[in-house]
């Protein structure tokens, strides 16, 4: 069973992951595959559901920002423990558009080893790989406590700053 | 010397608490192999043939020589008395113990040093001219923009998961040594018409297995907006670069498939959105930078010596030495000292713990305290008063690191090959010593003139043999080591890929067929004063493949 943290908490996770294929409920809170979402948008979009996307890695947040920005969630993959597409993903829609839902990181790479540079590229919900303890998840959030990039920049001595 | 300041050092203190933990958890079975070796790998660690190996970061080739000193303790307490300096400045160790080498790595940050970044597909060392801030032809100091760079790049959240390695060299001087043409992102520091400093932008060069000398994407990017420009670059290869062959993943194959104006159309569009933001540097930011490195007082009258000239005509052993393995100075009175570590019985880039400790005493005395690596895995000491070269050089021979060779023949580029390496398909180590054996004779090499022999033992190019003026790369050929040889590479100024002379040569024939070469080379340049370089581009391959392949007639 995956965990989901936020800020070194366990949450419960009210959102329900809907397989592609899978008839969605009538009402409450989906996260459906970005295909799905373009090919049955106008059927999902009807004000009783919230719909948060999972996003592929290939995709180019920049070119699909009109249906990206107002979602409540969107879920960003990392299919391997070492491809990292989505930390530009996340950045790009947090830092530089200013994406104000929930940004959720999901798949193997989600594990104490990676988790602090998520959150600083702007991830605020880890859902956690399942053979990950979360305990000791929430204390690889301090592991650095100073980075030469913040919020993308600091350089030591000239204009320093905290995780 | 750049100075850590707390901040600095607090990051390297918290990565070794870091990895000593990611250790413990995989020796207690906690942590995954393969990911374990990601992470691993990330701090330079490397599990080969025989042993791990660790890789060290010098940043630039700059070190102090404390840090050396500590570099030998290292070699005497965890290793087998010797490390091997690389190609990209570092230093590597062969025989560390896995579980030890946390406490390697604590040793290292007590020094202001660290392993990070080393491997792993993401931002390697920043390296640079060895000659950088002495050199007489020189325009300014790029060090500082080096570790700028360096700062930057180190575990930049957003790129530390990259598709391949990412490898960025700097130069500011008229003559290219950094080899800026066969990295990711090559980076001349330039000033324009106008009068404003900033950079000539090479990006996509690489050697291994598809070797390209980098094309230019931007002939003047402003001063201020380099760490920008840089994170441009990141992102569009992040994004787009490929991840499904690992021999086309690196930053060339993205340039060679994408076009080389629509990758620079990528970059500048995305550098467009971030060229204004908290990446552009500030009035300021570079002085500052400037200001955390040791600036050395040197004496104008250092010139006023007289007995450098004495030495020189009166001793020709010492003569024959300062003709190969010094440099001119920019500053009058003061000689750049080459540390040859290409002697008949070692392994190129090698050097005992005894050695390493006897230079770092050298440097203190003689040079600032400051010791530099070359990426033709030699060392250097930059700031020596020419009244006590003579002195220097003595010690120097003493220690075995006085061959009068650098830029011959012998000062040989060469990996650790399948005597250490398990990417290896042949032996280089060896093939080293027969070239050595067959080229001693110093007349000779001095007939020859500048020359670069570069040799690899495999096609991942760690020796950098497609830009060797010969480039000798080993293959394995149904379990027997077999040799290609290329002529005509250059990394320099006038970047040039080798030619392939044909079918590749069995071990045993490896060093007479460098003989054969160099015999045609001297039989048809029209001059002493044309180096190998210029007579094959000259001549072409047709009469060196001739000689090379001649059937043997009775």
């Amino acid at each position: 069973m995956s965990l989901l943290i936020r800020d070194g908490a366990v949450l419960s996770d009210d959102w329900l992951l809907l397989a592609d294929g899978e008839a969605p409920p009538k009402t409450g809170k989906l996260i459906v595959s970005w295909d799905r979402w373009n090919a049955e948008r106008t059927d999902l979009d009807l004000g009783a559901l919230e719909v948060g996307l999972l996003l592929p890695n290939t995709l180019d947040v920049t070119a699909a920002l009109g249906d990206l920005l107002g979602r409540p969630l969107l879920a960003l993959s990392f299919p391997s423990f070492s491809d990292g597409r989505a930390y530009s993903q996340a950045t790009l829609l947090r830092r530089r558009h200013h994406y104000a839902g929930e940004l959720r990181a999901t798949g193997q790479a989600v594990v104490r080893d990676q988790l602090q540079q998520m959150r600083t590229c702007g991830f605020d919900t880890f859902l956690l790989r399942n053979d990950q303890n979360p305990e000791l998840c929430a204390k690889s959030f301090h592991d650095l406590t100073v980075a030469y990039q913040p919020n993308l920049l600091n350089i030591s001595g000239l204009r320093p700053g905290k995780h | 010397m750049y100075r850590y300041d707390q901040y600095d050092q607090t990051l390297v203190d918290e990565r070794v608490s870091q990895f000593r933990d990611q250790t413990e958890r995989f020796l207690a079975g906690q942590l995954p192999d393969e990911e374990f070796r990601a992470l691993r790998l990330r701090n330079g660690l490397y599990v080969q043939r025989f042993a791990p190996m660790l890789r060290i970061s010098i940043p630039y080739g700059l070190l102090a020589s404390r840090q050396l000193r500590m570099l030998a303790h290292i070699a005497r307490t965890y290793d087998k008395d010797y490390g091997h300096f690389t190609t990209r400045q570092n230093i590597q160790y062969n025989w560390p113990e896995l579980a030890r080498v946390p406490d390697i790595l604590a040793d290292l940050a007590s020094v202001q040093m660290h392993a990070i970044q080393t491997s792993g597909n993401c931002i390697r060392n920043i390296t640079s001219d060895h000659l950088a801030g002495v050199a007489a032809d020189e325009m300014l100091d790029p060090r500082p923009y080096c570790e700028l760079t360096r700062q930057w790049a180190t575990f930049h959240p957003e790129f530390n998961w990259l598709p391949r390695k990412f490898k960025i060299a700097f130069s500011a001087a008229n003559g290219d040594r950094a080899a800026i043409r066969v990295h990711d992102i090559g980076v001349q520091i330039v000033c324009n018409a106008a009068g404003e400093l900033g950079y000539t932008i090479y990006a996509g060069g690489g050697l291994g297995r598809t070797p390209i000398i980098g094309p230019m994407v931007r002939e003047f990017l402003p001063e201020a907006d380099l760490l920008s420009y840089f994170e441009a670059v990141l992102r569009v290869y992040n994004r787009l670069g490929r991840r499904d062959n690992i021999y086309k993943a690196r930053i060339k194959i993205l340039v060679k498939e994408t076009g080389l104006a629509r990758f620079r159309d990528l970059v500048e569009a995305e550098w467009e959105q971030i060229k204004d933001g908290e990446l552009r540097l500030q009035a300021g930011d570079l002085d500052a930078m400037r200001s955390r490195f040791d600036r050395f007082e040197y004496d104008d009258a250092a010139s006023l010596d007289t007995s450098f000239d004495r030495k020189l005509a009166q001793d020709t052993a010492f003569a024959a030495w300062a003709k190969r393995n010094l440099a001119v100075h920019r500053q009058p009175g003061y000689q750049i000292v080459f540390v040859s570590l290409k002697a008949s019985g070692v392994a190129p880039g090698d050097m005992t713990a005894m050695q390493m400790d006897a230079v770092a005493e050298l440097a203190d005395r003689h040079s600032f305290g400051e010791i530099r690596v070359t990426h033709d895995q030699n060392l250097v000491l930059a700031d020596v008063r020419q009244s006590e070269v003579y002195t220097l050089w003595q010690s120097l021979r003493d220690l075995g690191l006085a061959t009068p060779n650098i830029g011959l023949l012998t000062d040989l580029i060469c990996c650790p090959g399948l005597d250490f390496c398990s990417l290896a398909n042949a032996g280089s180590i060896s093939v080293a010593q027969d070239i050595f054996d067959l080229f001693d004779n110093l007349d000779d090499q001095h007939d020859i003139g500048p020359i670069k022999v570069k040799m690899s033992g495999c096609m991942n190019g760690c020796g950098h043999h497609s830009v060797g003026h010969i480039g000798i790369l080993g293959v394995d050929k149904k379990g027997e080591e077999w040799y290609q040889v290329t002529l005509g590479g250059s990394a320099e100024n006038d970047a040039s890929l080798g030619d392939r002379t044909g079918p590749s040569f069995a071990r045993d024939d490896i060093a007479p067929a460098i003989k054969k070469i160099i015999d045609v080379y001297l039989s048809l340049r029209n001059s002493e004063d044309e180096s190998f370089l210029a007579c094959y581009r000259r001549v072409g391959m047709a009469p060196f493949k001739a000689r090379l392949y001649a059937v043997e007639t009775a």
